[in-house]
């Protein structure tokens, strides 16, 4: 049985280094000036694909992400890790997104795919921690969905088990096929690169891609057709632009904060033995511990 | 019509602590707004539940009894809400940032097409002016979350969609009886009217609920790691302190996505909220997303070598100094002048 395995994977700003200039006047993430990396948890669910192409081999594993040019690096990191083809869905009309507008989105890109048994997404990604468009996708699909997966455990007549996470515990649950699975990031992580396939599609490239080097070995990409990533705009998955990016998203943002702390007065001590023995004195002296 | 409603979520016939701070929380907006606050409780066993809701200040509560119904599946649910919106036109929708409330709402809203914000730390009224089209809003939702990596606050509304929903993780809010006699009306609704036969697609095989080991919401003191602890073995530093002081050990996001603590000891915006009578905050630099979930502690300490860490702006005690040193001089001192 060989199954095709959708991947859903995001390029994220790494969050957890963010200058000045990381936000935009009207409130959205400025991606550009900030070092971007495949979405943690859309690796685990990377690999949970790849477990299921090493059991059913012959299966196939397409990664989809919506993003700006430069998130074809998405597709790559996938097809380096063992992923088959790759899918990119990129207009200006999506930009501003919200979760309903990306789900949308990626909802009609699926369809175009148009086969599909399984789609494996991260839970959330950590630009926006929402765990939202997973679930969303499934819905605009009309397909069941497990969030919060550790393990896709077994595969077969048609129905799928599987190990979730739940607040203080876990579950096993079955569901048939087909099925949308978010991927928790306590599942096991991402096997590496591959050296073979990194010299296989180091040169994969979307088609603007190709124009913007102005590449001129360009006949490989007639005498490998594998090196073509496929790239998608509004018009080619026949979305309504209307629905698509800032204009299809009900939620908006009002205004955007930079955070300033309530300033207390604060006592200030160094590390001599002194001033902490007098601190730790004044706390039990006044029951505050001990 | 136009009310406030609150989802339940209810294990063994309790009702979860985030879904009666959300009560609390939806009782005062509703006062705010002039309406009515409802509730929703889907499941099998929900005898007590109208006791244990209804003194909150909830207006009406659904009910929908169905063995099929427990535990928590996400497509029954999902059609149970999703139909009774369409009848009662919500103008907001609270539920926890739970695990079921983070598998739900996202599946609620895109079948209604409404907007959802995730993990608010804050939920206000309030106006809003679209200057382009010269319109204005009145009353809408602000919901208040950090956001990218907890760098700053958005506030989301949702002008033209209802209902505007949100979700709250456990701890943000308070919860507060309004009244023990207060009078609530129960509607039990026919599960069959809402849900269908198809919903019940998926089996859960298996369940396994361990009770949780780590109880950093109810300690009184807190003696919580940042990245600045700088590794797992400095982290046993911090267990030693908390094991003098009977505290509990808590972590920042940044020490738990560095695998020196358990997710479940995380504090902030995407862990635990926590309002301890002491919080010790060792190397933690204090992100917007961290204060989130700790600013309410009575005492806040600081030991950081960094004496322009963000966090010390909200101590009431900054140490500048290493924690290896701080730290076992506070156990050796406590020790000695305790019994």
């Amino acid at each position: 049985m060989a199954l095709n395995i959708i991947v859903l994977a995001k390029q994220v700003p790494d969050t957890r280094n963010v200058g000045k200039d990381a936000m935009k006047a009207d409130g959205t993430v400025n991606r550009a000036a900030l070092p971007a990396i495949f979405n943690p948890e859309d690796l685990n669910a990377l690999e949970q694909a790849l477990g299921i192409k090493d059991r059913f081999p012959g299966s196939t594993i397409t990664v989809l992400t919506m993003g700006p040019g430069r998130a074809a690096d998405i597709l790559r990191e996938g097809l380096f890790r063992g992923a088959d083809d790759g899918v990119l869905l990129t207009d200006r009309a999506f930009a501003g997104a919200d979760t309903l507008a990306t789900s949308y989105a990626l909802a009609m890109a699926v369809r175009k795919i148009g086969k599909y048994d399984i789609i494996v997404s991260g839970r959330q990604a950590i630009d926006g921690d929402t765990a939202q468009v997973g679930p969303q996708v499934a819905e605009k699909l009309g397909i069941p969905q497990i969030t919060y997966a550790e393990d896709i455990e077994k595969i077969s007549k048609g129905k799928v088990r599987i190990k979730r996470r739940l607040e203080n515990g876990v579950e096993v649950v079955e569901c048939p096929l087909p099925l949308l699975v978010t991927v928790n990031g306590s599942a096991r992580t991402c096997r590496p690169r591959n050296a073979k396939l990194l010299q296989k599609y180091k040169h994969a490239k979307t088609i603007t891609e190709r124009q913007v080097e102005n590449l001129d070995y360009i006949d490989i990409y007639s005498s490998r057709p594998y090196l073509n990533l496929t790239e998608w705009s509004v018009a080619d998955v026949e979305a309504d632009p209307v629905q698509c990016g800032l204009s299809g998203s009900p939620t908006k943002v009002k205004k955007i904060e930079n955070v300033v702390f309530q300033a207390k007065e604060s006592k200030q001590l160094t590390d001599n033995d002194m001033e902490i023995d007098e601190l730790l004195r004044e706390l039990i002296e006044n029951h505050t511990i001990g | 019509m136009n009310n406030i409603f609150v989802y339940l979520e209810i294990e063994e016939g309790t009702v979860a602590d985030v879904s009666q701070e959300l009560l609390t929380k939806g009782r005062s907006l509703a006062d705010q707004l002039g309406c009515q606050l409802e509730a929703i409780a889907a499941g099998a066993d929900l005898d007590t539940v109208e006791k244990q809701v209804i003194p909150y200040g909830v207006d009406v509560l659904h009910i929908f009894r169905d063995k099929r119904l427990s535990p928590y599946t996400t497509l029954p649910h999902t059609s149970i809400l999703v139909e009774l919106f369409k009848q009662e036109k919500p103008q907001i929708c609270l539920m926890g940032a739970t695990i079921i409330g983070r598998d739900l709402g996202p599946r609620v809203s895109s079948a209604l097409g409404s907007g959802l914000t995730a993990d608010c730390t804050s939920l206000e009224i309030g106006n809003h002016e679209e200057k382009k089209a010269g319109k204005t809003y009145e009353n809408l939702l602000y919901q208040i979350r950090p956001a990218f990596g907890g760098n700053i606050v958005a506030w989301i509304i949702n002008p033209d969609h209802r209902p505007q929903m949100a979700t709250v993780r456990e701890g943000v809010m308070k919860k507060e009886i309004l009244d023990p006699h207060y009078k609530g009306v129960v509607t039990e609704h026919p599960v069959n009217e809402y849900v269908k036969e198809a919903d019940f697609v998926v089996a859960i095989l298996d369940r396994h609920i361990e009770k949780s080991k780590v109880n950093i919401k109810n300690s009184p003191i807190i003696v919580s790691g940042g990245y600045g602890v700088g590794s797992k073995e400095n982290f046993q530093l911090l267990y030693q302190l908390a094991d003098v002081l009977g505290a509990e050990v808590g972590a920042s996001r940044a020490a738990v996505d560095a695998g020196y603590a358990e997710h479940e000891r995380q504090i902030g915006q995407t862990g635990v909220t926590v309002r301890p009578k002491v919080y010790i905050a060792c190397g933690i630099s204090g992100q917007i997303q961290h204060i989130a979930g700790m600013q309410d502690s009575s005492i806040i300490i600081s030991i950081n070598n960094d004496p322009n860490a963000p966090i010390n702006t909200i101590a009431d005690y900054v140490i500048t100094g290493e924690i290896e040193k701080v730290i076992p001089k506070m156990i050796k001192y406590y020790r000695k002048n305790t019994k």
